[in-house]
């Protein structure tokens, strides 16, 4: 070993320890932040590695930094502006973006590589190392295409740009996608076999399978396939690794891919929904309009904003719900200003928090966080069950499935099985809607007819405001 | 490396993976989500080695560059974006009366 060797194995042996680090790092909330900068420090640590090896070894050629400067100064760019300049309430699309373009890079250099094979994996190359060379960068692209399409689609899905075509909703769709999947299958091998010109066929039927498969599903259970797809984009990631021969690559890739599996997990059993019925199930909404769209409200009251400033002055304990609707709303600093004002009177505020609140986990917990409210008022859906029956009023914001009666009542029902914030079991509920309009899945909502439930309709910021005006017409936290 | 010490890699990666995510609060699922999606954006260092080897082939320098553009796109944008969410956790919460 010369010592250019040396130095890139140590630099990567660090680069892995630190990313490890950085991830574990990531699970807490005290050493969160510090972790994510020991990551990007640990990915910059490694690009050194990286081209200090090739200075040692071959050097790098003028035209290469060339290209080098300018790849990495637009896409930094970019990168740094967009990620300023988003709101916090369009994340999930964001890290769908960012996730569909690491995909398109781990396709690009399968691409590259294999149309214009690299010189040294040329000499000595037996035949088993060329199968795995072209194996390889099939499953690269592959695995790249589809990240990067379904990314692209669920992006547009969750910003409006695309709506659920109806075609996908029915049977037409699973031969579809099988029609795609077949001839990506076929075009993995021909290009196994050594054929080169089947590497388009490869790209383009993959692209057509990553939008078959993400087309059809629900804006509910996006941030499942998001998750998906960045665990999809580690192993396009260490595919590429496979590719270029980089054990740091492939380490890194794993971890991610094991860690989106993890996280896909996770948001699964929140929604009580296996993977399977996420990936081809379809959206909830069209299954669920024939089976329980059976119920017209009977039994709605709605309340004036004075009404429910009213009860809440009344209150002991007061539990706020937030859901998707705050988020739209950005109502989130004037809620924690009606939470002030309670809290100074001496009302018990606590928030409580579904795991698939919001449009990804954690969604709310960043939201609120944005706006002050005190970490330890954040109370998970286990944690704050057993309160409700003790709770004297209950604010809805903007949530609706994961307050719905029906997932534990209704065996008939789609949500039938979820998890769900027992929040009829308090003295008075109040939602705050902007009209009947069902929640994302589609359903009816029974706690809307309960008799102790209110409904106060309005956007939510501009509801939370009166009710600042009249909690402050009642005096309550002018003490 | 032969390739079996790298499925080696592979494995013991993916296993490292594995135990490291296992218990995470659902707070921080949307930042670990953003931030593991930044480290995908490893793969930077594969449109490196592709413009390095290169050798004035300039179909494939563009192919390099545009590639490691998407890559860094993703690094730069994942951090970023991570720390602004993270950032709002750190806070010290507002005074209590």
């Amino acid at each position: 070993m010369n010592l250019p060797v040396i130095i890139k194995f140590v630099i990567d042996l660090l680069a892995v320890l630190l990313l490890a680090l950085g991830i574990k790092g990531l699970s807490k909330v005290k050493s969160a932040r510090d972790a994510n900068r020991l990551a990007a420090f640990a990915m910059s640590l490694s690009v050194i590695g990286l081209l200090s090896y090739y200075l040692g070894t071959s050097g790098i050629a003028i035209q290469s930094w060339i290209w080098i400067i300018i790849g990495s100064i637009i896409g930094s760019l970019f990168g740094a502006i967009l990620a300023k300049k988003v709101p916090m309430t369009s994340m999930p699309e964001t890290v769908a973006l960012f996730n569909g373009c690491g995909g398109m890079s781990s396709l690009l250099v399968a691409l590259g590589v294999a149309i214009f094979p690299i010189s040294n994996s040329v000499e000595n190359l037996n035949f088993f190392k060329s199968l795995i060379n072209e194996v390889s960068i099939s499953v690269s692209i592959f695995v790249g295409a589809i990240t990067f399409t379904g990314s692209i689609v669920a992006m547009a899905k969750l910003q409006g740009w695309l709506s659920t075509p109806g075609w996908t909703q029915s049977k037409v769709r699973h031969f579809v996608n099988i029609v795609f999947a077949v001839a990506s299958l076929i075009a993995f091998f021909d290009l196994i076999n050594g054929n080169t010109s089947s590497i388009w066929l490869l790209v383009i039927v993959s692209s057509l399978l990553g939008i078959g498969v993400t087309l059809p599903i629900g804006g509910a259970d996006m941030p499942v396939v998001i998750s998906l797809l960045n665990s999809y984009s580690g192993i396009a990631a260490a595919a590429a690794g496979f590719v270029v021969d980089s054990q740091l690559l492939i380490v890194a890739g794993a971890m991610v891919g094991a860690a989106g599996l993890i996280l896909t997990q996770v948001m699964c059993k929140g929604m009580n929904r296996s993977l399977i019925s996420v990936l081809f199930g379809g959206s909830l909404s069209a299954q669920s309009t024939a089976s329980s769209g059976s119920g017209e409200y009977t039994n709605i009251t709605s309340c004036s904003v004075e009404e429910c400033a009213l009860t809440l002055e009344a209150a002991n304990k007061v539990i706020i719900v937030p859901g998707y609707g705050l988020a739209v709303a950005q109502a989130q600093h004037t809620l924690r200003e009606v939470t002030k004002k309670l809290e100074q009177n001496g009302i018990e505020v606590v928030y409580a928090i579904h795991p698939v609140a919001g449009r990804m986990p954690g969604h709310m917990n960043v939201l609120l966080a944005e706006a002050d409210v005190p970490y330890e008022q954040l109370k998970e859906m286990d944690v704050v069950n057993p309160d409700f029956p003790a709770t004297d009023v209950v604010l809805v914001l903007g949530a609706n499935d994961v307050v719905n009666p029906q997932a534990k009542n209704d065996s008939s029902s789609p949500l039938y099985g979820m998890p769900v914030l027992d929040v009829q079991e308090a003295r008075t509920v109040f939602v705050i809607k902007r009209g009947m309009s069902a929640g994302y899945s589609g359903i009816k909502n029974d706690l809307f007819d309960l008799p102790n439930t209110s409904m106060v309709f309005g956007d939510a910021k501009k509801v939370l405001n009166d009710l600042i005006g009249e909690l402050k017409d009642l005096g309550v936290g002018e003490k | 490396m032969s390739f079996i010490s790298l499925l080696w890699v592979l494995l013991l990666g993916s296993l490292l993976g594995l135990e490291l995510i296992g218990k995470v609060p659902p707070t921080l699922h949307t930042p670990l989500m953003s931030g593991a999606n930044a480290i995908s954006g490893i793969t930077m260092l594969a449109a490196l080695t592709l413009i390095v080897k290169a050798e004035g082939n300039v179909p494939l320098l563009i192919i390099g560059s545009v590639s490691l553009g998407f890559a860094l796109f993703n690094v730069v944008g994942g951090f970023f974006v991570t720390d602004r969410m993270l950032a709002m956790f750190s806070r010290k919460p507002s005074n209590k009366k």
